[in-house]
């Protein structure tokens, strides 16, 4: 049956973003946004969805306007459409969820720098139709959400002894390095091991 | 495709536009609702930290060269409060806004922290409720306390582990009461001995100062670095 076949292919597609060709632990795309945000789980999980939408929205225009596009020019033809797509997502964050603003409003502006999008861009959504590319764009829109999501969870537990928020009363003895930026580092080392390791299997 | 100067100036050309005038037209729509979140959310700060009062007039000020916006908020033409809206640069990680709530004798009410980015678990305690920065100031007048935390030798105990914002905090607390104390038109000389940023500066909150304490201050400060554990 050729129609099963194609949507395990599909399938397929979303599944390598978040396993084979994880953005964070196997590509190492967009470290800076990855270990600045990661401090709690809700700031983890609230740029990787912010990230995704861009994500999936921009791999789907690009892959429309591959072919008009002359080569010479294709960068700052791709920045220009990431670039809109972010203001639109946070003028729309603005008005419509002012709260989730309020925590998330300072990472919005840096997805136009992060460089998932663009290299999805560039590897994936310029040789590919708008179908497949928006779903490339959503798996590797997930593994970011996931991977920034374990780190942030990881990172709050560790270094303020709570989780998503959900304080266990233990905040004053936890270490608080990995809340800082070298905790950052650490935890990100030993998971992209760890990932690494499990992956291979 | 094949570049040519012609077909990249069109195509980026086109891009630009296209982008710029979709941009535009979400900034149309949501240019309005924007305003009104903002405005509802200063409302509703002023709510927090104000008695109950039907109207409110804004007036701005610059004190230590950053914009100040003081409410004064009356309730049957008297007037029962004053509502500051203060900022500081000397956080640990920018900007840090608070909304400072005075009664008509000018002790604080409550102080509600509008903006901040401190690290999470340490500076960002200073928006939880019962925090210790806010319970130094709880109905007292700041003009009769050291403004300085108790590190530099003032009254404000700090938050743990996070010196640099709980100096920041003072420093937006006393821009507060300065600019509180310029509304209901009161000289005050204390703002810029209150806005010390480190032990060795001068302390002098209300001209309380002396060389004794400075020297102390900054000795402490010299044990805190080499412990290490001083992060804020």
């Amino acid at each position: 049956m050729p129609g099963k076949e194609a949507t395990m292919n599909k399938l397929k597609l979303i599944l390598k973003g978040i396993i084979r060709e994880n953005p964070t632990f196997v590509l190492v795309l967009g470290m800076c946004p990855t270990l600045g945000t990661t401090t709690s789980a809700a700031n983890g999980f609230g740029m990787g969805v912010a990230t995704m939408s861009v994500l999936i929205l921009s791999n789907i225009v690009i892959s429309l306007i591959k072919n008009l596009i002359p080569d010479k020019v294709r960068i700052p033809a791709f920045i220009v459409v990431i670039a809109s797509f972010v203001t639109v997502v946070q003028m729309l964050m603005q008005a419509f969820v002012p709260a989730l603003y309020a925590t998330l409003g300072v990472f919005i502006p840096l997805i136009v720098v992060n460089c998932i999008i663009l290299g999805r861009a560039e590897a994936f959504a310029s040789k590919n139709n708008a179908f497949d590319s928006a779903l490339d764009g959503l798996g590797i829109g997930l593994g970011f959400t996931l991977s920034l999501t374990v780190i942030g969870t990881i990172r709050e537990l560790l270094g303020s002894g709570s989780v998503f928020g959900h304080s266990f009363g233990i905040g004053d003895y936890m270490p608080l390095v990995f809340i800082l930026a070298p905790g950052g580092f650490l935890v990100l080392g030993y998971l992209m091991v760890l990932f690494n390791k499990l992956a291979k299997k | 495709m094949k570049s040519s100067l012609k077909n990249m100036v069109v195509v980026l050309f086109t891009i630009t536009l296209i982008s710029s005038a979709g941009v535009g037209y979400v900034n149309m729509i949501t240019v309005e609702p924007i305003a009104a979140a903002k405005a509802k959310a200063t409302e509703a700060a002023l709510q927090a930290v104000l008695p109950a009062f039907d109207k409110t007039e804004t007036t701005d000020l610059t004190i230590d060269e950053l914009p100040v916006a003081v409410h004064t908020a009356s309730k049957d033409g008297k007037v029962v409060g004053y509502a500051v809206e203060s900022m500081t640069r000397k956080g640990f990680n920018g900007l840090i806004r608070l909304m400072v709530g005075f009664d008509a004798g000018g002790r604080v009410l409550n102080v509600n922290v509008l903006e901040q980015s401190e690290t999470p678990g340490l500076g960002t305690k200073m928006t939880e409720e019962g925090n210790p920065l806010f319970a130094s100031f709880k109905g007292k007048d700041p003009g009769e306390m050291k403004l300085s935390v108790k590190k530099d030798g003032g009254d404000v105990d700090a938050l743990t582990a996070a010196t640099i914002s709980s100096r920041a905090y003072v420093d937006a607390m006393s821009r507060a009461y300065a600019a509180y104390k310029q509304t209901v038109g009161d000289a005050w000389d204390g703002a810029s001995g209150a806005t010390a940023t480190s032990g060795a500066t001068k302390t002098a909150a209300a001209g309380t100062s002396d060389d004794s304490e400075d020297t102390a201050a900054a000795g402490q400060m010299g044990d805190d670095a080499r412990k290490g554990g001083d992060h804020e």
